[in-house]
């Protein structure tokens, strides 16, 4: 009887992501909503497809995630040693807290203006803000997993002689890893919401722009294309950050909460 | 030196490094003499000018309450939906595609969509798309909060005969609460995003318009006052946000801290 | 009062089956007190809970008045061993007490009075206020004792109420299960590993065998009341009654250790 269930348990995601597409056809084609204003699901499909035939939305998107990567990986370089820096002395630690506190809450997407007229409309633009935004979560998340240390493991290594150096590589390094791989999924979230915001809104090359243009010209079914394929990316981005974390608290005695986001 | 006098140093460097800061700020624009990095003096009385009170009813008036209209909607839906998810193996099992479709995808991508199918740019477009995007964390962390409740707790309301209504109202839903509140907070801060966001993608007031406007005009301070003040409401909120939740959360400290380890 | 007939548990199906109950047969009479007493992991809180009417046997009755227990019955009320985990840390012992009574058809007046008859059964009047976190295990485990009783119930079930307290407040708190029995007259099931708990607060023991369980022996206890932690612990049948449960529970310790723990399997189906 057990086994039946889970047959059907297994085939249920399915069934409602077909459901959850018919209701999308059925709600353009009738005509619920205007199918200028919501292109049917056979449409947006179809679109997405011609455009995957195209070198152009191929590079489009390879652009977005080069934005995205080498704004997360600026993030990570800065962000990391930083955090163990600050995470590891407590003078460090206080110094620096207001300020981080009051920097931290700021809408990475405020600077776009400065950005517009400093750097220019440009993958500089792009990365910087980019990096900017993911900055933040990575720092936090590293300083919890300096402090998070567990003090007993880092007592045996002080009465096995080594030094502060050692202790650090060889104790809090590795128990900081699985927050640091949270803190990559937290972040690479954002370095994509902030890579996508500089095409939209400053013209740099990637999708962001590909979906100006496709509004400039009217091009509805276009736009609705370049939406559902963003949000591809976004979920290949998540499902490969997300296994690179789990693989990362393995082995890990996370008795975190862990705050989705 | 002595445990004493190094605590008066670090509460010194709290104090210090963040005004040594501000200083820096203003020595360095104030000899650097770049137009595009006004003094910070400058910015601030500008800030004063504007934000009290003359533009204040204007612009951050309609900005905050977008942000905490679309808030609430939205966390309400997400509490809302998350309790039945929550409670329902099977009910999960049919949302998580969709779910973690939602939540991967980038807001900026869904801006013009949002405004095409709003077929405005007023409040009410704004607001949706503030309390669309404000589900998901939400939603994730009441599932996760209501999951991770203790079935022994539950036991025994089951087995005082305590019909399932009340035991969601008075068992779950205090239960999961520290868990949602998580995901409020993450909520809040994703408000204030998305309100720069549509306001700068298109508006015709807000704070986020005057950030556009002023550097379409190239009114360089305006548009620091109006990136410090989206800084301000940023940081207030979160403030505010945490005073409310160490309240209302108090026991939830009290009995971590006296769980044994 | 409580009558079990032929009552079995098994979890899962196939050849990776695990029978937890075997067959159990049990009559607890009219304001006794029955201890239930075995070896670990033999499945006592398996049968508990299916007693208790949150878990569905898998064959056999559970008849409670003459009526058959399909759910948490209205007459019986719950002591578990996990005290803080069945307790709300978000509110007030004295809400935490108050929280069957809720939806009780009684006045507001009467509900306040249960409340602080029960309470000040368990004495803990002066702490009726606080978080049931700020108190000691074994008065956490008086508030759950409290909140049992303020639910008037006709037979209480308690499982291992007293496993994670220390051995000198379990003393007290044994002493606190009989004087409520003396004075609310109600019938109680207790499950206890503890031997010498077992023929301290017993009219009657039951003895389990190992999984899957039954009932192997039922021992009747003649130890005079009311029962003293000293005085009826210095007594010859005292330790006889103990050396007697003891050998009994001895022979059924399980060699094999391919025996699954019926009691873990019991924890990680709460709902089958």
């Amino acid at each position: 009887m057990k086994r039946a269930l889970s047959v059907l348990d297994r085939l249920i995601p399915l069934l409602s992501v077909v459901a959850a597409l018919l209701v999308w056809q059925f709600v353009s084609v009738t005509g619920i909503v205007d199918e200028r204003d919501l292109p049917s699901m056979t449409t947006t499909v179809r679109e997405l497809w011609h455009l995957m035939q195209t070198g152009t939305f191929w590079h489009q998107l390879l652009l977005t995630v080069r934005g995205w990567a080498l704004g997360l990986g600026v993030a990570t370089v800065l962000a990391v040693p930083i955090g163990i820096v600050l995470g590891s002395s407590d003078l460090a630690g206080r110094a620096f807290r207001v300020p981080i506190e009051f920097l931290r809450p700021i809408p990475s997407a405020a600077l776009i203006p400065l950005l517009f007229l400093t750097l220019g409309t440009n993958l500089k633009s792009e990365v910087f803000l980019a990096a900017f935004g993911a900055f933040w979560p990575l720092l936090v998340q590293t300083m919890y997993g300096v402090r998070d240390v567990d003090p007993v493991a880092l007592d045996t290594a002080r009465s096995f002689g080594l030094g502060r150096l050692e202790r650090m590589y060889r104790v809090t390094l590795p128990s900081t890893v699985p927050y640091i791989a949270t803190g990559v999924r937290i972040s690479s979230t954002v370095a994509l919401i902030l890579a996508f915001t500089a095409e939209l809104f400053m013209g740099v090359p990637g999708l962001g722009q590909a979906m100006n243009v496709a509004g400039a010209f009217g091009l509805t079914d276009t736009i609705y294309a370049l939406a559902l394929a963003t949000g591809f990316l976004g979920v290949a981005i998540h499902i490969s950050t997300t296994a690179v974390e789990r693989r990362a608290l393995r082995w890990h005695p996370s008795q975190r909460q862990e705050v989705a986001l | 030196m002595s445990a004493r006098s190094w605590r008066l140093v670090k509460i010194g460097a709290e104090i210090l490094v963040p005004l040594a800061i501000l200083l820096a700020w203003q020595l360095w624009t104030a000899s650097a003499h770049q137009p595009r990095f006004p003094r910070l003096s400058t910015i601030l009385v500008q800030f004063r000018e504007m934000w009290l009170f003359s533009q204040f009813g204007e612009h951050v008036v309609p900005s905050l309450v977008r942000i905490l209209a679309g808030f609430a909607i939205g966390s309400l839906i997400g509490v809302a939906l998350g309790i039945p998810l929550g409670l329902s193996t099977r009910a999960r099992r049919a949302a998580m595609p969709h779910i973690e479709y939602w939540r991967a995808m980038p807001p900026p991508a869904l801006l013009p969509i949002s405004v095409i199918l709003a077929h405005s740019i007023g409040d009410r477009q704004k607001i949706e798309f503030i309390a669309f995007f404000c589900i998901f964390p939400v939603l994730l962390n009441t599932i996760a909060g209501i999951r991770a409740i203790d079935p022994t707790l539950v036991d025994t309301a089951r087995s005082y005969g305590i019909p399932r209504h009340e035991r969601v109202r008075r068992i779950v839903l205090p239960a999961a609460f520290p868990q949602i509140m998580a995901g409020l907070r993450v909520s809040l801060a994703l408000a204030v995003i998305m309100m720069v966001l549509t306001e700068y993608f298109s508006s015709t007031n807000g704070v986020g318009y005057v950030l556009l406007i002023s550097k379409n005009t190239f009114q360089l301070v305006p548009m620091w006052a109006a990136i410090v003040l989206i800084g301000v409401i940023g940081y207030l909120i979160n403030f505010v946000f945490l005073l409310v939740e160490r309240r209302v959360l108090a026991w939830h400290r009290g009995w971590r801290a006296a769980l044994p380890d | 009062m409580l009558e079990i007939t032929h009552l079995s548990k098994t979890y899962g199906s196939g050849d990776r089956a695990t029978r937890a109950v075997g067959d159990v047969n049990l009559t607890v009479g009219e304001g006794e007190l029955l201890v239930v007493v075995g070896p670990s992991g033999c499945g006592k809180t398996t049968l508990l809970k299916c007693i208790g009417g949150l878990l569905r046997p898998t064959s056999g009755d559970v008849k409670l008045n003459g009526k058959r227990v399909s759910g948490p019955p209205e007459e019986m009320a719950l002591v578990f061993q996990d005290y803080s985990r069945s307790l709300m840390p978000w509110t007030s012992v004295r809400n935490n007490v108050l929280l069957p009574l809720r939806h009780k058809k009684l006045s507001r007046t009467d509900r306040t009075r249960l409340v602080e008859d029960s309470v000040e059964a368990v004495g803990l009047t002066r702490f009726v206020d606080h978080y049931p976190w700020q108190l000691s295990g074994g008065m956490q485990q008086r508030v759950a004792i409290a909140r049992a009783l303020a639910y008037q119930p006709s037979i209480l079930l308690m499982d291992e109420p007293f496993a994670s307290v220390d051995a000198q407040t379990r003393g007290d708190l044994e002493d606190l299960v009989l004087n409520v029995r003396e004075q609310f007259g109600v019938t109680i099931l207790f499950v206890t590993h503890d031997i010498d708990e077992s023929v301290y607060l017993a009219d009657r023991i039951a003895v389990l065998t190992s999984s899957p369980t039954e009932v192997k022996e039922l021992i009747a206890v003649d130890l005079p009341t009311p029962r003293d932690q000293i005085a009826t612990k210095e007594l010859p049948e005292f330790a006889h009654l103990r050396a007697h449960v003891y050998r009994l529970i001895k022979r059924e310790r399980p060699g094999a250790s391919e025996l699954a723990d019926a009691d873990a399997l019991a924890a990680a189906h709460p709902e089958s």
